[in-house]
């Protein structure tokens, strides 16, 4: 979808959820995903649609702190729940999340429209773990999520070192190196 | 100052690289990974509309009539188009005019437009689009190319003035048939190289509107705005001057973005008719009907070599299926054999490549255009006779090597060559020379090269302007503002050009602002096409700094009283090199540079050296100012009772002349491996002719392309060797280390097993009929037991 679909007020529900911490209450359709309701209605454009299907993982939000597909989830899902979208990971860090900062310092985004998604499967993944991750743990936490553009190596470098700056690399589970793994 | 001790200060006369082969943030990604950058579809403007295409269920068929009357008729659709409302043909090659926005006559393949409806929402939308009549006859379908040549009476695309011959190239230098008399060895082989699809993960979108002093401004995400900007002043009728085109922030394009799109034109159109900004995002399915991607390619190929490994002679032999209309197809036809003649040297060569017609989506460029395919053949060619000859497969891909200040056989001149320290560098870092001895049965290692240009000598359209240019104007605050033409893809183009102003004048790139792809507002550039734009858009950016460093370094030599040269510009400040305690802001150097010669404003062009390739016909196309070189090893393991290949490293190293930006570098090197990857091992981009002519799954859930968990290592050894026709020695970096991806993979695969995969992709049923044939031949005693099992992988019986 490109746009809001056509509105027929009579079935409208009416939606009490929280995005991003703030409390919000609107009319959707029920018929609705969230990421319709998201780009569309709340112009929390972060979110982006790349198949509209659940293939690629680039609507990726949290819903109550878990990774879900916005393109499959109908909005009225959210009633009553917390919904994290791209928008709000820097909040709590003063505007920036270590994952953006090691992203940003690893180029790990090129044409970046799957940023958003890989970030949010990324903040569940370091936040469930609270110790840095290895290549390996990301990239089962990740393969929901398609980049066309990095052949992911800047992303899984990105992830694991922003889970040490977040976490210290003393913990037993520091990384391997990418050539300790290859020799596995 | 005493931190002044670290600013580094140049040579005389000369800037420090402060920027050039460091590693940056680039410009733009942070504002990506906050969600807030407005990509196309994120665009809404009031009153818009929303428009969709009606597509054609049938691979070839008449358009008889079109009845919209009932689509018009429902509350909240505003205009419906038909072919008949924009029926100018076009093309992005200027000589191959050959398709319309939406079909007029005929529909060519499964998902062509044939009428466009514009309304309130997308619901309405796609209810009218069901509502519209259309009567067709269904014609004969022709799918194989080799039977489309041949099917005379039966001419697919309306335009063709050749029935279903799109493109034919016949070229030879040399005598081949007499070379290949006398080799030592000639290797024959038949390859097939699969289609596939760029699958970006934006889709394509376009927004139009027309403002209120009657420009129409249409927003796309396109990788070539000017081109573009071109074809819809053709189509739609207007001045150029009326129209602007826009690129906003792109989700990924890899040539598939590469040419105008029907839904450009109708939404254009559709926005003038309205009076209201009009929207359109194609669905998945839609952008893979849409296509433009590789080629299929049908290679029969002859090779000769002399017993110590050297070639003498290549004789090619390609048929290019190329969908129901040209696009790139014309320069394609000849790419598929003039990018071959390195980097390997041989004296004798010949290529006959057909392109044909078929009722598919289009093919196009897609990232290493029309010479991946080619590489495919030749590089398993090579790796053939060195296992007959007893040789290593790098060390002859050394004795091969073309060298630096060369001329291929084809008449290109080749500059600045890393190609052997490429060679050098993977086999040192695969650990090669004992991993070729020592790994067992179903494991593996192989290697290829390739060359690639960094851009083309030639534009689409013949002129002698500039194929690039750069302005850039500095601020009384010490910023400077780039404006430029080129579109920024993700690739790191406005990043690149923050570099290398940063370079000359000394800025962070924090102080840099980089606006680009506007046609109303930055110079012309011709787009993010054949890896244009770091040599291209680069030497004129560097052009434009090095004008307003000398402003500036002026005024402050002036009012020190020292010589111009003896100024540097470093780290936000105006040095005097011998006495580098005296040193001002850029601020306030660029105050005085102003109040000396008024607004500080500079321009940068860059036309391309016009002695680079020979003087035959079709000698300039393939020809560029600069070669890139790469070199690959891969690592497998094939499961002899499975046939899955499981790519465990590829070593990618890659001469890009320079590395302005070593990160973005490694990113597009590991990205291109992937990429190549993904076709050896998983994509296939084809149509099912048991159905219709039908795409079998297009979606990405069905169109595999590789995850996290598929993808091998990827390590990336820069490797440079600076050339003179570069900024700072930079070549290109985003496309040619794709290439030897697919053919290393092949060679490894035969190193594990000694199965020769000639036909793409490498799938597990493929891989078993060649495992189960190799066991036959083994069997019969027509070939030795290919290498010990000494892991205790299980062979077929
Ligand atoms: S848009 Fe939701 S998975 Fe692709
Ligand atoms: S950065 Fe482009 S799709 Fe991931």
């Amino acid at each position: 979808m490109s746009g809001p679909s056509r509105s027929s007020a009579p079935d409208a529900l009416l939606l009490r959820t929280s995005i991003n911490g703030d409390a919000v209450q609107l009319a959707i359709e029920p018929h609705h995903t969230l990421l319709e309701v998201l780009r569309y209605q709340l112009d929390l454009i972060g979110s982006k649609q790349g198949c509209d299907k659940g293939d690629c993982g680039a609507c990726t939000v949290q819903i109550d702190g878990k990774p879900a597909l916005a393109c499959l989830t109908l909005a009225a899902h959210a009633e009553g729940r917390e919904v994290s979208t791209v928008e709000g990971l820097g909040d709590a860090h003063g505007g920036c999340h270590p994952l953006q900062d090691a992203f940003d310092r690893h180029d790990a985004a090129q044409c970046g429209f799957c940023t958003p998604g890989i970030l949010l499967s990324a903040e569940a993944l370091l936040r469930d773990r609270a110790r840095p991750v290895s290549r390996q743990e990301v990239r089962e936490a990740l393969a929901g999520n398609l980049c066309r553009c990095t052949g992911y190596t800047k992303i899984l470098d990105a992830v694991v070192d922003a889970s040490e700056v977040m976490h210290g690399t003393d913990a037993p589970s520091a990384r391997p190196t990418s050539k300790e793994e290859a020799a596995q | 100052m005493s931190e002044n001790e670290d600013i580094p200060v140049g040579e005389d006369g000369g800037q420090p690289h402060t920027q050039v082969g460091g590693v940056h943030r680039k410009v733009d990604a942070m504002e990506r990974m906050r969600g807030v950058t407005r990509y196309t579809d994120d665009l809404k403007l009031p009153r818009m509309l929303h428009a969709k295409i009606k597509r054609s269920p049938h691979p070839h068929a008449k358009i008889l009539s079109i009845d919209a009357s009932a689509a018009l008729a429902m509350p909240g659709v505003h205009a419906v188009i038909t072919g008949k409302d924009l029926p100018e043909p076009y093309g992005i090659i200027p000589w191959t005019p050959d398709e319309t926005a939406l079909c007029v006559e005929k529909a060519l393949h499964v998902g062509d437009g044939i009428a466009c409806v514009a309304a309130d929402d997308e619901d309405t939308a796609n209810e009218a689009l069901e509502k519209i009549v259309v009567e067709y006859e269904v014609l004969e379908p022709l799918f194989d190319p080799e039977q489309a040549l041949e099917a005379r009476d039966n001419p697919i695309n309306p335009y063709s003035l050749k029935g279903n011959l799109s493109k034919k190239v016949l070229l030879e230098f040399g005598d081949v048939d007499a070379t290949l008399e006398q080799s030592d060895l000639v290797v024959e082989a038949d390859y097939f190289f699969e289609g596939t699809t760029h699958a970006a993960i934006e889709p394509h979108c376009a927004l139009a509107h027309v403002e209120a002093n009657g420009i129409l401004t249409v927003w796309s995400a396109t990788q070539v705005s000017h081109y573009l900007h071109r074809e819809l002043a053709k189509v739609l009728g207007l001045p150029a001057n009326r129209i602007r085109v826009i690129q906003p922030p792109l989700g990924g394009a890899f040539g598939g973005k590469s040419e105008p799109f029907d839904l450009e034109f109708c939404v254009a159109k559709l926005a003038v008719m309205t009076g209201r900004p009009v929207k359109l995002l194609y669905t998945r399915e839609e952008v893979f009907y849409s296509h433009r991607g590789r080629h299929p390619m049908k290679m029969k190929y002859r090779t000769g070599f002399t017993k110590d490994g050297k070639i003498t002679g290549v004789d090619a032999k390609t048929v290019l299926d190329g969908g129901a209309y040209s696009s790139f197809g014309l320069v394609t036809t000849y790419y598929s054999g003039q990018l071959l003649c390195a980097p390997y040297g041989f004296d004798a060569y010949r290529f006959h490549s057909k392109r044909a017609y078929t009722n598919k989506p289009a093919c196009g460029p897609k990232r290493g255009h029309g010479s991946v395919q080619p590489r495919f053949a030749i590089e398993c060619q090579i790796d053939k006779a060195a296992e007959v000859l007893g040789l290593d497969p790098i060390d002859m891909r050394l004795h091969n090597d073309i060298g630096a200040d060369s001329e291929t056989v084809n008449g290109f001149k080749v500059g600045s060559n890393g190609f052997s320290e490429c060679l050098r560098r993977v086999r040192s870092s695969s650990v090669w020379d004992s991993k070729r001895k020592e790994l067992p049965y179903g494991r593996g290692i192989g290697v290829a090269g390739s060359t690639y240009i960094s851009g083309t000598n030639y534009p689409i359209y013949p002129n002698d302007m500039p194929q690039a240019a750069v302005q850039i104007t500095l601020d009384r605050s010490g910023r400077a503002r780039i404006f430029s033409g080129a579109n920024d893809i993700g690739q790191g183009s406005n990043t690149m050009l923050a570099v290398i102003a940063g370079n000359e004048l000394g800025l962070p790139l924090d102080d840099i602002r980089v606006l680009s792809a506007d046609t109303d507002l930055c110079p012309v550039d011709l787009g993010a096409y054949s890896s244009r734009i770091t040599l291209m858009v680069g030497n004129a950016c560097v052009e434009a700094a090095q004008k307003l460093r000398r402003l500036v370094c002026e005024a402050v030599g002036k009012r020190w009283e020292i010589p111009r040269k003896r100024v540097t510009l470093a780290q936000g400040q105006a040095i005097d090199r011998e006495d580098p305690e005296r040193n001002v802001t850029l601020a306030e150097a660029f105050v005085w540079a102003e109040s000396d010669n008024g607004l500080l404003a500079a321009t940068g062009s860059y036309n391309t050296p016009k002695d680079r390739h020979g003087d035959y016909r079709g000698g300039t196309i393939g020809a560029s100012p600069a070669y890139s070189f790469t070199a690959h090893v891969a690592e497998v393991e094939v499961d002899p009772m499975t046939g899955v290949v499981d790519v465990k490293t590829i070593w990618v190293a890659h001469d890009c002349g320079r590395a302005l930006s070593r990160k973005i570098v490694e990113g597009q090197m590991e990205g291109s491996a992937y990429m190549g990857f993904a076709e050896a091992i998983m994509e296939q981009h084809v149509v099912d002719p048991g159905h219709n002519g039908v795409h079998p799954g297009p979606s990405l859930l069905d169109y595999r392309i590789p995850t996290f968990l598929d993808t091998p290592e990827l390590e990336a050894l820069i490797v440079e060797s600076p050339d003179a026709q570069g900024p700072y020695g930079a070549k290109e970096a985003g496309e040619g280390p794709l290439h030897p991806s697919i053919p290393a993979i092949a060679n490894a695969i035969y190193d594990a097993v000694g199965v020769r995969m000639d036909s793409l992709p490498f799938t597990p049923p493929r891989v078993l009929a060649g495992l189960q044939a190799r066991a036959e031949q083994e069997r019969t005693a027509e070939s030795p037991p290919h290498k010990p099992d000494t892991n205790g992988a299980r062979r077929i019986a």
